[in-house]
């Protein structure tokens, strides 16, 4: 099978399956978060769950910033869109999260002024093109993308960039993962934490989670022995009956963040006092807005707003999904009415969605454990 | 590959933008402008932001992971090839290099216009 095949260091893959296998406690089962949308695809698409005992579940966490994003969001920003002279840009990820009246893909395909661009500067580069229009950048992510925001928006100000703007929906994961904590219906025993934004906040605001909330997290990479090494240092912990931070991801992941990066985040935005998230609801604190002091590229201030609310579609069970109370196969519309080709739901949008991941990578289960001999 | 706002569908496979973290080795810091670098990615040459890595400033021929066009750290060669291997399993190599072929040309007098 070729993704097996393909794995670097098999041996070092099956070592740390055996280690997976002893450490497990057969009395007991494992609930594992992980927390990263790119960890949820990696996951499926290397097939790593069927590594591992049954008795450890990995959970998918909300770290796919295009499907915790709500409806009302997209519709927001596509009234702004609307608008004569506006243009609205954004990362490929976001044009085809359904909104009220269709998708922004959609919308542009009826005429609307919309435009994929590949980094936030691209957003700069259109407005000085097109001088009589106005660019308005649809900006979405984790503390991975805000920085990025942020330093354009600081060249905007210093350019005295008058006709470009940014709708922010940038989100903060630590809120998120309290959120997740405080929810009756969840019980994890542990988390992979996210390795790129990571990069950017570093491991410390993690240590709540170990010291208040008694829950180990390892920050882990991307790669099969990445997240498999990750699950051993959080056996290990369990079994120790320890909550401790780590670090796997050392490589890329210094433990304090990057100072430059969270500089740039605290000097344009601020916290908003609270946030909808899909699935999980209003968060408190745990969304970014542009301070004060940029009013003036702030879309969400120069254009009137409508505040639009959008209840899923009732059949989609988005949240229980993104909640891990239900996996995605059991949802209702789940390779039905909702598929890839034509999402529903947001976690059928992008390819880190557990939906759409599921849908993808799920069928070459049983070729994969075949191929690499190791009994679950 | 000329960047291109209009045309879509091509755009929509593959991985995360918001997500996707993409190795380039630094080829040159801008004479003008020490946050500005030409990197060597996929064998395509383009211009990234530095601006976010001040404690270690990176110098020519060493490895940054990059996001939306702006450079998040410094890593290692040997982390950058397992990274290249790594988008590569997961079917994100395409989407990558589409990102990296998109970003602002090295030598602006070749570029393509962007309308």
């Amino acid at each position: 099978m070729k993704y097996v095949d393909e794995f670097r260091n098999p041996q070092l893959i099956a070592k740390s399956v055996d280690e997976i296998c002893q450490l497990a406690d057969p009395q007991r089962h494992y609930r594992l978060m992980e927390v990263c949308g790119g960890h949820t695809h990696a996951i499926y698409r290397f097939g790593l769950k069927d590594l591992l005992p049954s008795n450890i579940e990995l959970i998918h966490g909300p770290g796919c910033p295009v499907c915790v994003l709500p409806m009302g969001r997209i519709d927001d920003g596509l009234t702004i869109a609307a608008q004569p002279g506006v243009v609205f840009a954004a990362f490929g990820d976001v044009m085809r999260v359904p909104g009220t009246q269709g998708s922004p893909l959609e919308r542009k395909a009826r005429g609307m002024d919309i435009r994929i661009i590949y980094s936030p500067s691209d957003a700069i580069k259109l407005a000085k093109l097109n001088p009589d229009k106005h660019v308005m950048f649809f900006a979405i992510g984790f503390e991975t993308t805000a920085p990025s925001t942020a330093l354009t928006l600081l060249r905007a100000r210093a350019e005295g960039l008058r006709n470009f703007s940014v709708f922010c929906n940038h989100v903060t994961i630590i809120p998120a993962i309290r959120a997740i904590l405080d929810s009756p219906d969840m019980r994890i025993d542990g988390f992979i934490g996210p390795g790129h934004v990571s990069t950017v906040i570093g491991c410390r605001p993690y240590e709540w989670v170990a010291a208040n909330e008694g829950k180990p997290i390892v920050v882990s990479g991307f790669e099969p022995l990445d997240l498999l090494q990750s699950i051993v240092m959080l056996l290990r912990q369990l079994r120790a009956g320890e909550s401790k931070v780590e670090n796997q991801y050392k490589r890329v992941v210094p433990w304090e963040g990057n100072r430059a990066a969270l500089s740039a985040i605290a000097e344009v935005f601020e916290l908003r006092p609270y946030f909808e998230w899909r699935g999980l609801g209003f968060i408190s604190q745990s969304a970014l807005r542009l301070r004060e002091e940029y009013a003036q590229w702030d879309a969400e201030r120069r254009f009137d707003v409508p505040g639009i609310r959008v209840t899923d579609p009732k059949a989609a069970q988005c949240g229980e999904v993104l909640k891990g109370v239900l996996k995605p196969a059991q949802c209702k519309l789940f390779g039905r009415e909702c598929t890839p080709e034509n999402p529903v739901g947001a976690l059928m949008v992008s390819s880190e969605g557990s939906c759409a991941a599921y849908y993808n990578y799920e069928h070459r289960k049983s070729a994969l454990v075949t191929s690499i001999g190791i009994p679950t | 590959m000329p960047m291109d706002f209009k045309e879509e569908g091509q755009h929509l496979s593959g991985g995360c933008r918001a997500c996707l973290t993409i190795p380039g080795r630094i080829i040159e810091i801008s004479p003008q402008n020490p946050n500005s670098a030409v990197v060597d990615a996929f064998g395509v040459r383009r211009q990234i932001d530095v601006t976010l890595i001040q404690d270690h400033r990176p110098a020519p021929g060493e490895w940054v992971l990059i996001h939306v066009g702006f450079a998040m750290s410094k890593i290692s060669e040997t982390d950058a090839i397992d990274h290249l291997r790594t988008l590569e399993l997961l079917g994100e190599t395409p989407a990558a290099a589409q990102e990296i072929c998109s970003y602002d040309w090295a030598d602006d007098k070749n570029a393509p216009s962007v309308e």
